[in-house]
């Protein structure tokens, strides 16, 4: 289990971003997670409820797109999701196969709504 | 009104950078360190009390040890005559870059040749944090069963040797080693191997040899 400081980093990350925005709030974070990353989604918001509190991300609604295992077939050139736990190809049965997608481990992009008064286009007009 | 805004920043970033200065700190005292990995029970301290009289005369080293709680596994390295740090991550499942940093503090690095890293027992989350080492090893063991590797994909992917472990033990546990060996050739292909026997010793001069050949590279890069 190691979704706490995970979560941390979502929310260190999160609002580094919004701050140099300007943002006042935080309203939703898309998050894109492999298959292969090992992150329980439940425990990530149980978490994000608790330490967000206090913060402009309170609230937040989490975003979640899972991305399925993607296998590349170097002999025949296919690309595939196994199913269960045979990873060989199933055009060619090939064993040589290397991992194309899966590994996904990052923050998308951030909703925010921004102060009337750090509007970013009229700080560059003025 | 919201706005979208691109982020697109890897949620480990700040562990991954923190990694990348552990390795530069390694590098600048000469210092070779291997992340061992397995899962609890596989023999990572076992093969460390092998290892260390195999190499102690030609090498200086030291262990870190991470643990939930105890210093047992320290106290064994340090028994078999390596420097010792122990490090108890309180109930976190894998050693992060930053509790490397700090064990590395507590070390006289330029007195040392090789660092071995005893990560936290467990087959998931260790494959997911970078700690700096410059190379790593995963140890499998015979009565875990063969299906691991199919199981425990992110584990196989990410290791640079696989140690497989209790071979003593092949004639009593039903362990397909080539069905074990096709799920680790599937993620990991051309993976370098070393089956031995902590217990009876057979096999380990292939692994001491590897470490002994990477970490003169490492010397003399």
């Amino acid at each position: 289990m190691h979704e706490l400081p995970v979560t941390e980093n979502i929310l260190d990350i999160s609002l580094r971003h919004a701050r140099a925005e300007g943002a006042s709030r935080i309203t939703d974070i898309y998050l894109v997670l492999g298959e292969l990353s090992s992150i329980v989604d439940d425990s990530v918001q149980f978490y994000w409820d608790l330490i967000s509190e206090g913060t402009i991300a309170e609230g937040a609604i989490l975003h979640f797109t899972r991305i399925p295992i993607t296998l590349h077939c170097l002999t025949c050139d296919a690309r595939y999701t196994p199913s269960g736990e045979d990873f060989a190809c199933p055009q060619c049965s090939s064993e040589r196969v290397e991992l194309d997608r899966g590994e996904e481990f990052y923050i998308d992009s951030i909703e925010i709504e921004r102060k009337p008064d750090h509007d970013k286009t009229e700080v560059v007009e003025a | 009104m919201t706005e979208r805004i691109p982020v697109v920043e890897n949620i480990l970033n700040a562990n991954d950078r923190i990694a990348l200065d552990n390795q530069q700190r390694l590098d600048e005292a000469g210092v070779f360190c291997i992340n061992l990995m397995a899962s609890p029970g596989a023999g990572k301290t076992s093969l460390i009390e092998r290892t260390l009289p195999a190499l102690s005369d030609r090498m200086a080293i030291a262990v870190i040890d991470g643990d939930v709680a105890t210093s047992i596994d320290a106290d064994r390295a340090a028994a078999a005559g390596a420097t010792a740090v122990q490090i108890n991550t309180g109930g976190q499942c894998h050693l992060d870059a930053t509790q490397l940093r700090h064990a590395l503090d507590e070390l006289d690095l330029a007195t040392f040749d090789l660092l071995i890293v005893e990560n936290v027992g467990n087959l998931i989350c260790p494959a997911s944090f970078k700690i700096g080492a410059h190379t790593s090893a995963l140890i499998a063991s015979v009565p875990e069963g063969d299906d691991k590797p199919y199981k425990y994909p992110g584990m196989y992917r990410g290791v640079d040797a696989l140690v497989i472990n209790k071979t003593d033990l092949l004639p009593y546990i039903d362990f397909d080693m080539a069905y074990f060996r096709r799920g680790v050739e599937l993620l990991n292909q051309g993976l370098v191997t070393f089956p031995l026997s902590c217990k009876t010793g057979e096999g380990m001069e292939a692994w001491i040899q590897w470490i002994e050949e990477r970490t003169a590279q490492a010397r003399n890069a």
